[in-house]
């Protein structure tokens, strides 16, 4: 059985649709990202499953069983803020408590039971200490052990890294993936980071303008996007309309090429089954492990070519000269 | 050329920066303000001369022996005391979901009317709404009017009939007064009060319901300790300008005296300056000791 299921769930904001007949399931034990801008839905459809906002239409189901009127003090899900938002008139201990102190267990075993989350997230012997004495790093700690200690069949997580610099934050995304696979349970977890979505999640929902635009695992959204939003926004990609694809191959479908699959060529003859171009180079960045070129074709359009760091002499082309780039007809993904 | 050489100057000496800035208003307040406070004090603790009527400049115990060894002062500042108390505890109680709701669900617009709907009446003089105050409880007025009309002059009969705090009319009762002080200062608790409220996240609220906390238990625990601070601030205001007022006990309300007004008359008609002062001291010692009880309490751990 699901745990949790959202059936055609519409919600919108005056005249603004932030969610538009969503459906999605989620299995037990998953490690599950909504991925998408922001006003994608992607916080909305998270905020109906917590229970802190209702659908207009549709149903929201979790465990196979509709809680959508359900207030969220009454839904085995627990949250882990943005903000975090830990008490601040509690130290940590009791806001690590705060779920069992609610359910009105005794205060000695709710205080063991603290002792043993915060263990869990190595930050024990700061029990007694405010939230505000904390760095970013040790609240998203407090915020995820106040969250589990109910033991709760689903945790949420709403962009749980997003507040954290560069280091940390990869540091956090091994340890969320450690701990959910020790834990077994559903982890369901907003951002609008495709690198976060595609290295932490099992499957990935991206939203766009209140839809799912594709629902699949990382590797596929990266290697088979369905449709040119997905292909610019999981990964870089050139997307090419249908015209400009007729005339490039024959064929009047849109289709996404990712800059690392196009080669530019040295010597002049294109290998077989490759679709080959010229144009200009108009633009080179360097990005250290590559570098991108951004050529202008014949015709108008731009694409973006990746070039990986050779670590000797340069492989670059200069600014301004006329390249022919190639790729393979095979490595084209075609757009819905 | 000269405005320019001025900024250098104060940029680079700090210290003669915050000098010329803090002057002014520490010289205003430190003559004017704790000057004059300090004058207080030492004028309680001089005497008068039964005979001469004049103030004897040594310092002694005397009028503070008077202040709590007549029955008739302790009277006079327990009944303010109890009228303070029961006004700040029904301005809390009134002020808190009108408050709750400017910081949590008024709309910006909605939110902009109550503010102004809650000062408005700040706008008035303060002697008018006495006054009108007076009228509209006096035993012809609208309220025992309306109340008839709709049948209630029973009630309001049996509640003017409740001894000590009722009398013949409500304006000429502790009954009257009490609404009357409540209506004053209300907007005193409502404005700290939605400060403080405003600044409580929504999301704190969202994690207590999501740890299982029903809307009841969210408030106790989360809602209520976090806005503290606020209340702590509106009941200052409440009980501080209860204690202090003089004038609405004279113009509503029964014949029992109030510190405000002993203080009023002492130094007026009594010429007692001496006396005035230790009344005066009254309200600065209870405020002080309520402080202390708030702080003790917990009310500013969340500052």
């Amino acid at each position: 059985m699901a745990a949790i299921e959202l059936r055609d769930a519409s919600r919108a904001f005056g005249p603004v649709v932030a969610l538009d007949r969503v459906s999605l399931t989620i299995a037990p034990g998953e490690f599950f990202a909504l991925l998408g801008p922001s006003g994608s839905g992607k916080t909305t459809c998270l905020r109906l499953i917590a229970g802190f906002d209702q659908p207009d239409s549709g149903q929201v189901l979790l465990d196979g069983v509709d809680v959508t009127d359900v207030p969220p003090f009454e839904r085995n899900v627990n949250t882990v803020f943005q903000d975090y938002a830990l008490f601040p008139h509690m130290n940590v201990a009791d806001n690590v408590a705060y779920g069992l102190r609610v359910r009105r267990v005794a205060a000695a075993e709710r205080r063991r039971r603290a002792i043993e989350m915060l263990e869990l997230v190595q930050l024990e012997s700061f029990a007694e200490r405010r939230p505000t004495q904390l760095s970013g790093g040790q609240r998203q700690r407090v915020a995820l052990a106040r969250a589990l200690i109910n033991q709760p069949k689903v945790l949420l997580l709403d962009e749980p890294l997003g507040a954290l610099d560069l280091k940390l934050r990869e540091e956090m995304q091994t340890e969320l993936k450690g701990l959910q696979q020790r834990l077994g349970i559903t982890f369901v977890f907003v951002t609008h980071d495709q690198g976060e979505a595609l290295s932490m999640a099992n499957r990935v929902a991206v939203f766009n303008a209140g839809r799912i635009e594709q629902l699949d695992t990382p590797r596929a959204l990266y290697t088979q996007p369905k449709t040119a939003f997905v292909a610019g926004f999981v990964g870089s990609a050139n997307v090419v309309e249908s015209d400009l694809a007729d005339r490039l191959t024959g064929r009047a479908q849109a289709f996404a090429i990712r800059p690392e699959q196009i080669r530019i060529l040295t010597d002049g003859t294109p290998p077989a089954g490759h679709v080959c171009v010229e144009g200009v180079v108009e633009d080179i960045l360097y990005h250290g492990a590559s570098s991108r070129c951004h050529v202008r074709i014949d015709g108008g359009a731009l694409l973006a070519v990746a070039q990986a760091e050779s670590g000797g002499a340069p492989s670059l082309p200069a600014l301004g000269t006329r390249v022919r780039i190639a790729w393979a007809q095979a490595s084209a993904v075609p757009l819905e | 050329m000269l405005a320019r050489s001025v900024s250098r100057f104060l940029h680079s000496r700090r210290g003669f920066y915050l000098a010329l800035l803090l002057a002014p208003p520490l010289l205003w307040l430190g003559t004017v303000y704790l000057g004059s406070l300090l004058v207080l004090l030492a004028q309680s603790f001089y005497a008068i001369d039964e005979f001469t009527a004049r103030v004897v400049p040594e310092l002694t115990l005397k009028t503070y022996r008077q202040l709590v060894g007549q029955p008739a002062n302790v009277d006079i500042i327990l009944r303010t005391l109890a009228m303070a108390v029961a006004v700040t505890l029904a301005a809390a109680v009134i002020a808190f979901p009108i408050a709750y709701y400017m910081a949590r669900y008024a709309g910006l617009r909605m939110r902009a009317f109550f503010y102004v709907g809650v000062m408005l009446p700040m706008w008035t003089s303060y002697l008018v709404k006495v006054y009108a105050w007076r009228l509209l409880l006096a035993k012809e007025g609208i309220i025992s009017w309306a109340l008839t009309g709709l049948g209630l002059q029973g009630s309001l009969d049996r509640l003017l009939a409740v001894p000590v705090v009722g009398g013949p009319s409500l304006a000429s009762s502790y009954i009257g007064m009490f609404i009357v002080f409540v209506y004053m200062w209300l907007p005193f608790m409502i404005l700290p009060l939605a400060a403080a409220l405003e600044r409580v996240p929504e999301s704190l609220l969202q994690a207590s319901a999501d740890l299982g906390a029903r809307p009841g238990q969210t408030f106790r625990n989360v809602v209520l300790p976090l806005a503290l601070p606020g209340l702590a601030a509106g009941s200052i205001f409440t009980f501080s300008l209860t204690l202090g007022d003089y004038i609405i006990p004279t113009v509503v309300g029964a014949p029992g005296y109030f510190v405000g007004m002993m203080v009023y008359q002492q130094q007026g008609t009594a010429g007692n300056m001496p006396l005035a002062a230790a009344f005066s001291i009254v309200p600065i010692v209870l405020i002080a000791i309520y402080l202390a009880l708030a702080r003790r309490m917990g009310a500013f751990d969340a500052l």
